[in-house]
């Protein structure tokens, strides 16, 4: 309907985009009305979103006619800004941003010099970059889930953790289970999404291949492609986050840092 | 202050001991001196530093200055996890890890490379009033049960040093006279040094043969328990 009264593409997408934050707000009006504020997150979110593509799409712009290797510098930057918003998320977490900039950078950073190596994936910008940072973002996502379950997990272990301390335990393998936990917590979306593809969700880039006249078996065999990549970007950055952050858990004489506020009692 | 010291060489030192956390200092100077087979009360008002000072002992918490000497070697040069092994602790929850109570009494030994005999099991559950329960799981225990395995658990790693921190506070009469008597047999039995951190003055007296008042952190008062009676009351 749209289609028929916007011909030109920017305006029709500017109404769709009204359209989609209009369902957005009605959402957060729905969760106020349950007494559940998200607002601000939901306000700042909405306009950081829109002001950040538009940016990227702008920077495309610009990159598509620069050389091919300006895309890893783009690819760069994202990681340095998912690792930030992870770190974020993590707050409280001694060492969060240096956890997650190595972990992303690890897990997203091989598989994409890998897969690029490989040829797997498009070293053209138009292709590196959106896939790229397709990678970058599944990471950040784990990474973040990652870091947020072994603060809960060792918050609501400190008896036991610093018991096992008490009794002569080494640091690392106090928080083990909680380590194994948050590893496990983390990889969940990435394995549903691996498992459901096709029967739940048909994803953007098999949608776009389609649109833009692609065969469709190879777009079905491609999004398959993508999908294992982020798993395995995604499992490498939950494997590494996991393992750097039991060391900043602990100061070197083996005392829990990470703990929920100041030890109660007299 | 009271000057009263034993006359044996100390086992455990603290040293002008002092801790800042968040601005706050939860630890002041506090000089102290424990010798084997002594029951040293540590009481104060909440939020005297009592808990926090018992944490420095066994470094769960670093000093911001002063140290400790066990046996006269700056715990700073003992490897912290043999210094917790040699210095053992029994916090007021009997936070006990799942399994038997045969896998908690391992756990300590364990961390060390060394498995403990069915029979070392066997005598330390019977010291502790346990005898023939080392395969119950921890689960089913009361709260007293769980308060001697903990105890076990912290002799299974053969300490020269026991700390208890407010070790009864969560039992019932009947249980906190059981654990009393369990810790007057251990501290006699092991030649132990021990520190019983307290809020029961009537406590402190039945256990303890020195008692040391914390206020603020700070080292208000040390001496015999009959020297220092109702010394918490007195600062109230």
């Amino acid at each position: 309907m749209l289609k028929t009264v916007f011909t030109d593409q920017v305006a029709l997408g500017s109404v769709q985009a009204a359209l989609a934050v209009a369902v957005t707000l009605a959402v957060m009006l729905l969760a106020r009305a349950r007494a559940i504020h998200l607002e601000r997150d939901i306000v700042v979110a909405v306009v950081r979103g829109i002001a950040q593509i538009l940016a990227v799409g702008s920077v495309l712009l610009l990159l598509l006619r620069g050389p091919r290797w300006t895309g890893v510098f783009l690819l760069v930057g994202m990681t340095i800004a998912a690792a930030t918003t992870s770190a974020r998320r993590a707050r409280g977490v001694p060492g969060a941003f240096r956890v997650s900039l190595t972990s992303i950078g690890l897990g997203a950073g091989s598989v994409i010099a890998l897969m690029t190596w490989a040829g797997v994936i498009d070293t053209a910008i138009t292709a590196l970059v959106p896939i790229g940072s397709m990678i970058v973002a599944n990471a950040m996502n784990t990474n973040s889930l990652a870091l947020n379950r072994f603060r809960s997990e060792v918050e609501s272990h400190v008896g036991l953790i610093e018991t096992a301390l008490a009794l002569g335990a080494g640091a690392k393998e106090t928080v083990s289970p909680y380590v194994r936990a948050a590893c496990e917590a983390s990889l969940i979306p990435a394995i549903d999404s691996l498992r459901s593809l096709g029967i739940v969700w048909i994803p953007g880039l098999m949608t776009g291949m389609l649109l833009s006249g692609s065969e469709p078996i190879y777009a079905a065999i491609y999004q398959f492609v993508m999908i294992a990549l982020i798993f395995s970007a995604s499992g490498l950055t939950a494997l590494t986050s996991t393992l750097l952050i039991r060391t900043y858990a602990f100061s070197p004489a083996e005392q829990l840092t990470l703990r929920p506020g100041p030890a109660a009692g007299g | 202050m009271s000057t009263l010291e034993p006359a044996d060489p100390p086992l455990l030192e603290a040293a002008h001991l002092s801790r800042v956390a968040g601005g706050v200092r939860l630890v002041d100077d506090v000089t102290v001196r424990v010798r084997r087979r002594e029951v040293l009360a540590v009481v104060g008002p909440s939020g005297s530093g009592k808990s926090s000072f018992l944490r420095l002992l066994n470094r769960l918490d670093e000093p911001t200055s002063g140290t400790v000497y066990l046996e006269g070697r700056d715990y700073r040069l003992i490897p912290p996890r043999e210094l917790r092994r040699r210095v053992g602790m029994v916090t007021q929850t009997a936070f006990l890890f799942p399994g038997t109570i045969g896998d908690n009494l391992r756990v300590g030994p364990r961390h060390r490379g060394q498995e403990l005999s069915e029979e070392t099991i066997a005598f330390l559950l019977e010291k502790v009033g346990l005898g023939g329960r080392a395969g119950s799981d921890v689960r089913h225990l009361s709260g007293g049960e769980a308060q001697r395995v903990s105890v076990a658990r912290a002799l299974a790693n053969d300490p020269a040093v026991l700390l208890l921190d407010e070790p009864t506070s969560a039992l019932d009469e009947a249980a906190t006279r059981d654990v009393e008597t369990l810790i007057r047999r251990i501290v006699g039995d092991q030649k132990l040094a021990c520190l019983l951190v307290t809020h029961d003055q009537a406590q402190a007296g039945r256990l303890a043969g020195r008692v040391m008042v914390l206020a603020a952190g700070k080292l208000a008062r040390i001496g015999a328990t009959d020297e220092v009676p109702h010394a918490e009351d007195r600062l109230h």
